[in-house]
């Protein structure tokens, strides 16, 4: 197996790939450090309006904490009456694939030895409102499709490009999670 | 209770490999068979199921192929011909009948518990296959109205109820069990995961060919780069014969294809939107071997038509009657239940480097990669066993002399 380290790598794309590759390893020994949980608290402000915050998350066997508290609003445009505060909670499900994707390729181009320039990312996701508004009960709710276009300058083949987004959906969590269905419990306490 | 070097596990090519090699060792052995020899291979194939790799690459330690047909390929039958041939013509010791219900560190080795009697051994070479299908969890939400059959219990197409069937899995045997039923009338709907596409032929000989030319198949397991993806690879897409069976193939002959199954909930199977994504992984994946091949001998060969991906359904309402069967293609593993020595994960996979386990004196053969890639097939044996049996005669060499020393 070939190994590298950031001091003689001529590539950077700025991903540690030794830890992420160290963590694995870690796993095989104690696979519950793997178990992480992820999560958000929300305050409704007005109309369409919230304000999320995101600060805590729990993995390696403890709890952790980002190094500061994020606040993320959502709302929704003038165009549906409302305020237009923020984007809409499906606009930052495209910012969460892009971003997920996005670390993806850094990090497998990374492992694969191959140096990016600029990777830059269009997200397209198509929604019927007849879902949402309860006009039509053939169609859903969500998305009926979603389209990712990268356009990635970098030191390699155009084919060992698409390598790396493939390579990079395949592992994915946001991917995963729009790609395929997930358990959703909602409770009032 | 009876005592000797070695009792190995299984009488298929595996055991019977590793048995030639402890002979010519001159080990005392015992090989135990649930069955008899070859078993599996008469009792839980598919009839038209042919082996995946042509005649000359079907060896055997002291056998190879003699016949006028190197580049046919056996049908499951005359595997089982040639594996009860190979086993008379050696003379191994093989107990049939003697299913293994319990291996347990016992004295200085082991003891091994069957339903003909105990044997006290100082070293075990567990090669019994794998004969567990293994279906999804959401196996057990498909409604009552769908029939269903995993690979181990699949024969024919008769046996499945007229109408749609539903084949979850895209390696070897969901694509040729896929391309007959959809054959035999009944409109298949076929669930893709990761595999990995492979021309039959590529320049004029078998993919395979040129997987043993340029030494792929010798790749060994401490070599490559990611051994944990190596062994869990699905099987090539593959049939035994001349033909090329690929996606675009089946969807040629009608078969629709969706993502992988993703669950059942509430009769409705819902499938993954990542299929083309897969079908991209599969083509590049197919692209670099191909770009191998030329590196090897210069020039280009003619490449396939990338696969043909339609956005299709994300689900299907199983209790509409659509779907009549599901033939589960998912896969196969070694069923582990009746061993008794912690050599396996928190899973319940057997824990091994290179066929060795960290209990001294147990040994497992015949797992995909276990020493080389070459291991998945029948043709892996001869060296693996070759490697163990010099293994365990070490092994046990030096124990005897400990315990020479022990007792003087």
């Amino acid at each position: 197996m070939t190994t590298t380290s950031p001091t003689t790598s001529p590539v950077q794309n700025g991903v540690n790939v030794e830890a992420l590759l160290g963590a694995r390893a870690a796993f095989a020994d104690s696979p519950e450090i793997a178990r992480f949980q992820w999560r958000s608290s929300l305050t409704w402000l007005n109309g369409t309006h919230s304000r999320s915050e995101i600060h805590s998350f729990y993995g390696f066997d403890e709890e952790q904490a980002h190094h500061t508290s994020f606040g993320l609003e959502t709302d929704h445009p003038l165009q549906f009456a409302a305020t237009d505060n923020a984007p809409t909670p499906v606009e930052y499900v495209l910012v969460g694939l892009g971003g997920c994707l996005t670390a993806g390729v850094a990090a497998v181009a990374q492992q694969r030895q191959i140096q990016l320039h600029s990777v830059k990312a269009t997200l397209s996701a198509d929604m019927d409102l007849h879902g949402i508004l309860g006009a039509d009960p053939d169609v859903r709710n969500g998305f009926s499709g979603v389209s990712v276009s990268y356009e990635i300058d970098a030191d390699a083949t155009p084919e060992e490009i698409r390598a790396v987004v493939a390579q990079s959906q395949k592992r994915s969590a946001v991917f995963d999670i729009v790609a395929n269905p997930t358990d959703v419990t909602v409770t009032v306490v | 209770m009876s005592t000797l070097t070695t009792v190995v596990v299984g009488a298929g090519h595996a055991g019977l490999a590793m048995s030639h090699h402890l002979a010519a060792r001159s080990i005392d052995h015992v090989v135990l068979e649930r069955d008899e020899v070859a078993s599996s291979w008469r009792s839980r194939r598919w009839e038209s199921l042919r082996l995946l790799t042509p005649n000359w690459m079907t060896r055997l330690p002291g056998w190879s192929y003699q016949g006028d047909d190197p580049d046919g390929y056996q049908s499951a039958a005359e595997v089982a011909d040639l594996i009860t041939g190979y086993a008379a013509a050696s003379g191994a010791p093989v107990v049939t009948g003697a299913t293994v219900t319990s291996v347990r560190p016992g004295g200085p080795g082991f003891e091994v518990e069957s339903s003909r009697g105990r044997w006290h051994a100082r070293s075990v070479v567990l090669a019994a296959g794998t004969t567990r299908t293994v279906v999804p969890a959401t196996a057990r939400r498909l409604p009552d109205v769908v029939e269903s059959v995993d690979t181990g219990g699949y024969r024919h197409p008769a046996q499945l109820p007229e109408g749609g069937v539903l084949v979850v899995g895209a390696s070897a045997s969901g694509l040729q069990i896929a391309a007959e039923l959809q054959a035999s009338g009944r409109p298949v709907t076929m669930a893709v995961g990761e595999h990995v596409r492979v021309p039959r032929r590529y320049r004029g000989r078998d993919i395979l060919w040129w997987l043993d030319a340029l030494g792929i198949l010798d790749e060994r397991w401490d070599e490559v780069d990611d051994l944990v993806r190596a062994r869990n690879l699905p099987s090539l897409q593959l049939v035994g014969g001349a033909r090329t069976l690929d996606l675009n193939a089946l969807q040629a002959c009608g078969v629709r294809l969706v993502g992988r199954l993703a669950r059942i909930r509430d009769g409705v199977a819902q499938f993954s939107g990542a299929l083309p994504n897969v079908c991209e992984l599969a083509d590049l994946k197919l692209g670099r071997l191909l770009d191998t091949i030329d590196a090897h001998v210069g020039g280009r060969g003619e490449r396939s038509e990338p696969t043909r991906v339609r956005r299709d359904t994300l689900a299907i309402d199983l209790r509409r009657g659509e779907i009549r069967s599901v033939v589960w293609a998912t896969g196969v593993r070694p069923d582990f239940s009746w061993l008794d020595v912690p050599v396996l994960d928190h899973r319940g996979r057997l824990v091994h480097d290179g066929g060795v386990t960290r209990w001294p004196g147990l040994y497992v053969l015949g797992l995909p990669m276990l020493r080389r890639r070459r291991s998945s097939y029948i043709d892996g044996a001869r060296t693996d066993a070759d490697d163990l049996a010099t293994h365990l005669s070490g092994t046990v060499l030096a124990g005897r002399s400990a315990l020479d020393e022990e007792a003087s």
